[in-house]
């Protein structure tokens, strides 16, 4: 029993997940390569025109695969607050802290796509829908995250805090969502309707789902390099670190 | 339940002797929802639709103003760490600390809101609501905003950085309370708004506080 609790956090120690890290991050980036080489040929050259939108449509193979990690990827930094809340261990508020700017730049993507592609559709760059809305506020939780980080000198205490920070917002972004929804339910008509989506050709949905692959791998590849770079930073007074080959030279 | 009460008549003792802190975030309150008519102009038609939304954003603000001394003066002197170490436990004392809060801030801006409601051509009905929804409104701000008063106790530029952790928590309160008044001037009954407010502040009286404690403890460690 003993032994298998031992292979199981073997990896939670900085030290152990430092290399492991510098072997998985060219994976990732390849597989975003190759994910986003093809779903790129898909979405501009396989993805018919639409015959509504014509061909400014194909945004939404940024646009959605942004919205969706946004969405994921603060879940995922929670999992991680709060796995080191409950566990104590170093490298989940790490994890936890690599996490936050991608997840900022996804949601700043998906409201800038957005606009991009509402301003063609729907003659707006901006309208106060519901989803929009709470993507906004999304961006606003993660700027406050960070924020938060930012200003704590002490790495530990840094990452509890955010931890609770973060978990609150967790509770939160269900509330917030369906308040914004009700709240623009009230206000204005049905003038657009983003729920009821034109039926989408394969291509399109197989693009979409390429994309998304292909942004899901380079989040894993971008957390893994600024987690390196973290347990560099926090933990440049321990031997180990002294004795890796890049902090030598 | 003597210490919670303790707690609360230390914390307003506190406050009577510091008035001017008190009458400070209420003349803010004032102001802003004054200012208001002065930058849209005064056609009452305009002003009656703006003013739930008005008086709500001025006393999420007036709120956050308050925030900085919910824990910092206890945190300066000592006591916090007394309260830390006290058989009490911390969840009771934070709790009390925030109803301390609230009656503070959060009440005056409930009594003054029909006044503010009155410059903005309210009427009697929407007043009333106006009222009962900041009363189950601003305890909920007080919840919300004590957690995000634990987590930047003693942090560099602490009183802008909570602004930006609570006001987008913010946003259902905001949403609701302004909310009930809407639907009542346009006739839908504000039932349905208030009693999600009584929803949220049911689940923040539950879970704010010990999220506090959990704040207050890493704060101090």
């Amino acid at each position: 029993m003993s032994n298998r609790l031992i292979s199981w956090f073997k990896y939670a120690s900085p030290q152990s997940f430092y290399p492991l890290a510098g072997r998985m991050i060219p994976w990732f980036w390849a597989l975003a390569a190759v994910f986003g080489a093809v779903g790129l040929w898909i979405s501009f050259f396989v993805a018919p025109t639409d015959f509504q939108q014509g061909e400014g449509y194909r945004i939404i193979f940024i646009h959605v695969p942004a919205a969706w990690l946004s969405m994921f990827l603060y879940l995922i930094m929670a999992t991680w607050a709060g796995l080191g809340l409950a566990l104590n261990t170093r490298l989940s508020g790490m994890m936890a802290q690599a996490i936050a700017p991608t997840g900022a730049l996804m949601a700043f993507l998906s409201l800038w796509t957005g606009a991009l592609w509402g301003k063609p559709m729907w003659g707006a760059w901006w309208v106060w829908d519901a989803r929009l809305t709470s993507a906004l506020i999304l961006f606003f939780l993660y700027i406050g995250f960070i924020a938060l980080q930012a200003a704590i000198d002490d790495a530990r205490r840094a990452d509890k805090a955010g931890a609770i920070l973060v978990l609150v917002g967790v509770v939160n972004v269900p509330i917030i969502y369906f308040s914004v929804k009700w709240w623009n339910t009230l206000h204005q008509g049905s003038t657009i309707n983003l729920a009821k989506a034109p039926s989408m050709a394969t291509t399109m949905l197989w693009g979409m789902l390429l994309m998304a692959l292909a942004f899901w791998m380079y989040s894993i590849a971008v957390a893994l390099t600024r987690v390196r770079a973290i347990i560099l930073e926090r933990e440049a007074h321990t031997e180990w670190v002294k004795a890796l080959d890049e902090v030598k030279t | 339940m003597s210490a919670v009460l303790a707690i609360i008549r230390r914390d307003l003792l506190l406050a009577m002797r510091r008035k001017s802190e008190v009458l400070t975030a209420l003349f803010f309150f004032i102001i802003v929802a004054s200012l208001f008519p002065l930058g849209i102009g005064p056609e009452s038609a305009l002003l009656r639709t703006i003013a739930p939304g008005v008086i709500w954003v001025s006393a999420l603000l007036a709120t956050m103003l308050g925030l900085a001394r919910l824990f910092a003066p206890d945190h300066a002197d000592g006591t916090l760490e007394q309260m830390v170490l006290s058989p009490t436990p911390l969840g009771l004392l934070v709790t009390g600390k925030i109803a301390a809060h609230w009656i503070t801030t959060g009440l005056p801006l409930v009594l003054l809101a029909p006044v503010l409601g009155i410059q903005f051509d309210l009427d009697v009905g929407a007043l009333g609501v106006l009222v009962v929804a900041l009363l189950l409104g601003t305890p909920l701000l007080s919840l919300i905003g004590a957690i995000g008063a634990a987590l930047t106790l003693g942090v560099r530029g602490g009183g802008v950085l909570v602004s930006l952790l609570v006001l987008p928590l913010y946003v259902p309160a905001l949403i609701f309370g302004a909310g009930a008044v809407e639907s009542h001037i346009s006739g839908l009954g504000a039932g349905g708004h208030l009693s999600l407010l009584a929803a949220l502040l049911a689940l923040a009286v539950f879970f704010a506080p010990w999220a506090t404690t959990a704040a207050l403890r890493i704060s101090l460690e």
